[in-house]
This record gives C-alpha cells, sequence and structure tokens, in this order.
C-alpha cells in the first residue's frame, strides 16, 4: 500500500509537469493578446488561491482578508522601486517576507480565535489595511503608484511590446505554488495542518504544537501571495489601495479553491481553470452596463457546486478512485 | 524507584464545583491502573490534567521524576504521555494510516520512517486492513481502536486511556481487553478510566476509586470491589450495609 502511495505522488507530479509543459507551449498557438490577458490572469489567480488554500484549506484557517497580503506584495515591491531604485526582483522577496511577518504578527493574537470570529477578524483587519493606505500620502494614498516604464526589461521586469514574459512569469509563480503544496502535503507540516483542522484537541494530544502550525501556514500561505500581489503591480503597471488590496481579491483567492476542493492539491488549479476565464468572458460579453452580472455568475456556481459537490470538483475524479482503491 | 507518574495534593475548581480535590495517587513503572469511581467522581477531569489539557489550580504533577505541571499537552505527549478521548476524536477528514502518522511524526521525522512506524501499529492494533479508509467511514469500536493506535504511534511510557472499552458489544470489550495486555507486554504503563467496573477489574493490576473528587479507596481490584465505602458509593447506603 506504501506503493500506492508513491504511485500516487509520482502520478501527481507527472501530471503537473506535462500540464505545465503544455502551458508553456500555449503562446505558441495563442497569439491573441485578449486570450493571452485571460490566460495570464487564470495562471494567477491559480497560484493565489493555492497559496491561500495552504493557509485556509490544509491548516483550515479560513482567511477572507489575502487581500492584505496581496497588496503589501504589490506595494513594498514599487515602494521599493519608485522610491528608492531597488528591482522589483528584490522588492517581491522583501514584499513576501514582510506579509509573512506581518501574518505571524497577526496569527498571534487572532490564531486563540475560532471559527467564524477568526474569519470576521482577518476581514477586518484587511479593510484596515485598505484604509491606511488610502491615507498614506507618501505611499500615493488614494492616487496610487504609476510605475515608470522605460522599456522592455527583464532586469525591471517590465514590458511594454508583449504580454509573454508575464505569462511565463505567472506559469512559473502557479508551478511553484502547487509545487510547495505538493512537497508539504507529505511533511511534518501537511499532516500537522490536516489535523489541526480535523481536531485540534486531538492534534495537541499527538504532539502537534497547533499554534506554531498556524503561524507556518500562515507565513508560507501569506509569502506566496505577496509574490503574487508584486507580480500583479508589475503587470499592471500602476496601483491603487483598491486594485490592490480591495475585498474582491480575498474573495478571489478563496473561490476557486472552494469551487474545486477546498484543502485539495488540484482544487485551486481546477477552480481557477473555470472560474477566472469564465468570469473574464462574461464581464467582457456583458459589457459596462453589466457590472457585477459575474459576480452573479459566480455566486450562482458557488451555491449549485456546494449543493451537488460539497467537496469540490476534484471529488468527481476521487470519488471513483476511492472506490477502486477500497473495494 | 520513583513512581512514572504521581500527582500531589492537585486541586481542580470550577467555579464554585470542585472536581477533583487533594488528589494524591502514583502509577507505577509496568503497572496497568484503572481509576474508576460513579459518575461525576472527576475521572475525567484527572485524567485531563495529566494530559495537559488544562492546568490544575493546585497542586503538581509529576512525571518520569519531572514536575510537567507546566507544560502543555503537546509537550506531554513529547515526554511520553499517550492517550485517548472517550468521545472519539478522529481526523475524520484523514485516512486511517495519515491518522495515525500523526502520531508517529513525533518521534520520526522523517516521512518514509513515520509511514512504517504507523503501519507497524495498525498490525499491532489490528487496523492494518483498514488503513487507506478514511477515519469517518470506521464504525464505532474500530474507531476506539484508532484512538489507541494514534496514541501508541507517540511511542509513549504511559498510555492513558478514557474508557476505550465502554459502550462496546461483550465480544468487542474481550478484544479491548486482550489489546490493552498485549500494550502493557510490550513495557507501557497504563492508566485506564473506566466506567464499567465487570470488564476493568479483571484486568487491572490496582484500582483508584474517586468519589466526589477524592480517592475514596486504592488497592488491590479483589479487595476494592469488596470494600463497603466502594459499595455505597456506587449503589448507596442500603447496599452497603446488606454487604
Amino acid at each position: 500500500m506504501d506503493k500506492n502511495f508513491t504511485a500516487r505522488r509520482r502520478r501527481d507530479l507527472v501530471i503537473a509537469a506535462v500540464l505545465a509543459a503544455l502551458a508553456a507551449l500555449a503562446p505558441l498557438v495563442i497569439k491573441d493578446v485578449y486570450v493571452q490577458n485571460i490566460l495570464i490572469l487564470t495562471l494567477l489567480y491559480a497560484a493565489l488561491s493555492q497559496s491561500w488554500n495552504i493557509l485556509s484549506g490544509y491548516c483550515g484557517q479560513i482567511s477572507l482578508g489575502h487581500a492584505l497580503y496581496f497588496g503589501i506584495g504589490a506595494y513594498t515591491t514599487e515602494l521599493l522601486f519608485t522610491k528608492f531604485g531597488v528591482l522589483p526582483w528584490f522588492g517581491m522577496l522583501a514584499g513576501g517576507v514582510i506579509a509573512a511577518i506581518i501574518a505571524m504578527g497577526l496569527g498571534y493574537p487572532f490564531f486563540r480565535l475560532r471559527g467564524h470570529y477568526f474569519v470576521i477578524a482577518t476581514i477586518v483587519i484587511a479593510e484596515i489595511g485598505l484604509l491606511l493606505f488610502q491615507n498614506w500620502e507618501w505611499a500615493g494614498a488614494a492616487m496610487g503608484i504609476t510605475i515608470p516604464m522605460r522599456g522592455d526589461s527583464w532586469l525591471k521586469f517590465q514590458f511594454m511590446r508583449s504580454k509573454l514574459p508575464y505569462f511565463y512569469f505567472a506559469l512559473v509563480l502557479c508551478s511553484l505554488a502547487w509545487f510547495v503544496t505538493w512537497w508539504l502535503e507529505d511533511s511534518k507540516w501537511g499532516f500537522w495542518w490536516r489535523a489541526v483542522k480535523d481536531n485540534p484537541e486531538a492534534a495537541e494530544s499527538l504532539g502537534v504544537v497547533v499554534f506554531n502550525s498556524k503561524m507556518g501556514a500562515a507565513a508560507v500561505s501569506a509569502f506566496l501571495v505577496a509574490i503574487g500581489g508584486a507580480f500583479y503591480a508589475q503587470f499592471l503597471a500602476y496601483i491603487d489601495p483598491e486594485s490592490v488590496m480591495g475585498f474582491q481579491f480575498s474573495l478571489l483567492m478563496a473561490l476557486p479553491a472552494v469551487l474545486g476542493g477546498i484543502g485539495t492539491l488540484w482544487g485551486p488549479v481546477l477552480g481557477a481553470a473555470i472560474l477566472i476565464p469564465m468570469t473574464e468572458l462574461t464581464r467582457s460579453y456583458i459589457g459596462g452596463s453589466g457590472r457585477g452580472v459575474d459576480l452573479i455568475v459566480y455566486g450562482t456556481l458557488i451555491v449549485l457546486i456546494s449543493l451537488a459537490l460539497p467537496q469540490g470538483l476534484v471529488s468527481l475524479f476521487s470519488r471513483t478512485k476511492a472506490k477502486g482503491a477500497t473495494r | 524507584m520513583t513512581p512514572l507518574l504521581e500527582t500531589r495534593g492537585v486541586w481542580q475548581r470550577f467555579g464554585g464545583l470542585v472536581a477533583n480535590s487533594d488528589v494524591s495517587i502514583s502509577v507505577g513503572r509496568g503497572e496497568i491502573v484503572g481509576l474508576i469511581g460513579p459518575n461525576g467522581a472527576g475521572k475525567s477531569t484527572l485524567f485531563n490534567l495529566i494530559a495537559g489539557v488544562l492546568p490544575p489550580t493546585q497542586g503538581s504533577i509529576w512525571f518520569g521524576g519531572e514536575d510537567v505541571t507546566a507544560l502543555p499537552a503537546a509537550e506531554r505527549c513529547q515526554r511520553g504521555v499517550g492517550r485517548t478521548f472517550q468521545v472519539v476524536k478522529s481526523f475524520e477528514t484523514m485516512t486511517v494510516i495519515d491518522n495515525v502518522i500523526v502520531g508517529a511524526l513525533v518521534r520520526n521525522t522523517v516521512m518514509r520512517e513515520a509511514r512504517r512506524k504507523a503501519h507497524e501499529v495498525l498490525e499491532f492494533t489490528g487496523l492494518a486492513a483498514r488503513a487507506n479508509v478514511l477515519a469517518s467511514d470506521l464504525v464505532p469500536a474500530e474507531k476506539r481502536r484508532l484512538e489507541v493506535a494514534r496514541a501508541l504511534a507517540t511511542e509513549p511510557k504511559l498510555l492513558l486511556l478514557d474508557e476505550v472499552l465502554t459502550g462496546l458489544t461483550p465480544t468487542e470489550a474481550q478484544t479491548g481487553v486482550a489489546l490493552v495486555r498485549k500494550v502493557r507486554d510490550t513495557g507501557i504503563t497504563v492508566l485506564m478510566v473506566e466506567h464499567v467496573m465487570e470488564i476493568v477489574m479483571p484486568l487491572v493490576d490496582r484500582a483508584i476509586v474517586l468519589d466526589l473528587g477524592k480517592v475514596l479507596v486504592e488497592g488491590k481490584p479483589a479487595d476494592v470491589v469488596r470494600d463497603p465505602k466502594v459499595i455505597k458509593a456506587y449503589l448507596g447506603d442500603r447496599h452497603a450495609v446488606s454487604a
């Protein structure tokens, strides 16, 4: 039975490698900039959702405030770049580290809260972060920051002529987030997180330091989300508080994982692959007058999925597999 | 030789309610000790104090000659205290083997070794055939067994069993008794809370009877069951007189 387990893990890795390779070749066929844009966003949200899933899916601490870490990644990168000339690559890492530290600082009081109270705290904190940035003159306040574009450069990670570099970065980020999850899944941390989610008291009795597990999950999760935020800022070349720290980002990170299967390896990728193109398409077809219609479609889909498949879309695959394995 | 476990003058108050008053017990290495008493005697509270779920209001708890009163549950587990829960607390979304791996990770940092250890324990507890089933799909008796398996995977010196034999059919209970003996034969000390006297008395080396939060009687099972104080606590005054 250990062979089964190892085989399953290896199979996941092979599937991921094949998918990543296919995605890498996609731009050879897909030349349309609009479609490329959708692909970039899909990969970005898959990465974000995968990162969110570490804290909220595996460790069970539902956060609806991850927009904060997304915004911190974006702002750290752009502030360092525009004020001090620090290259975005370093800014990106700095943003990740700062987000991880803030996540742990916030976790210190909030991981004592349980269930709904924790969720509410995350929403409130992210809103406070948004307000702070809206009023912080030095950081551009509500006006935001425009990133000076001086031609295509990998060094400065900015490209005007083609979207492809952004596409490849998003692909790498998505692969990284997936791989980190894959790797952590079969580690002490992965087991600790799932134990904490299912039953903290029993976990504690088995030597799991519940508080530290949550802190670890929060740090990894926030770090990766901030990298995504830094990327998004470079991609847009302009940031303001609402466009990188708004509540919608918190939702957009949670929804793909919930739709695809919360706390599963493939859930976020699967969810993002369906949700993001659908949102973008409804948004562009219905147009400006139909603002919010995409969200209605979203909501309806989530309701339908949670009624029919409470374990998410991945359960369509695993259900048959589980039968084959046990019987 | 110092006893493996000792509670010294332990008190636990919940508001105005005194759940444990001045409880001093000790458990020697290699013993099977039964902690019995009627409902509300304070057995589960004492149990939780020993496992480190909450600190005692007063008094101290010693394990392996060290004062562990201030240590949280996770650290006591690392020192060698394993426990089960009266109301089973399986990790429901995880498979049986994964449940046990969580316990095995206390002493095995390499996943491969933790997994091997977990399989060993499943073999030992007779759950090997159910390794890849979700914990939520187990029948109640198997869930009890899983509680024991998980605790054993932490390689405890002292195993605290909280009513693992209660609510089982006679056959299941007999298998349970056999398992507890087998555990003791591997050198693990067992302290078990049980409600049903008939099952535990033949199994334990020594019984400690709690009543109204205090130690009422302590001794060999055969003596304890005949003690008028115990009969009175369980059945009331009338029966104590006739005995």
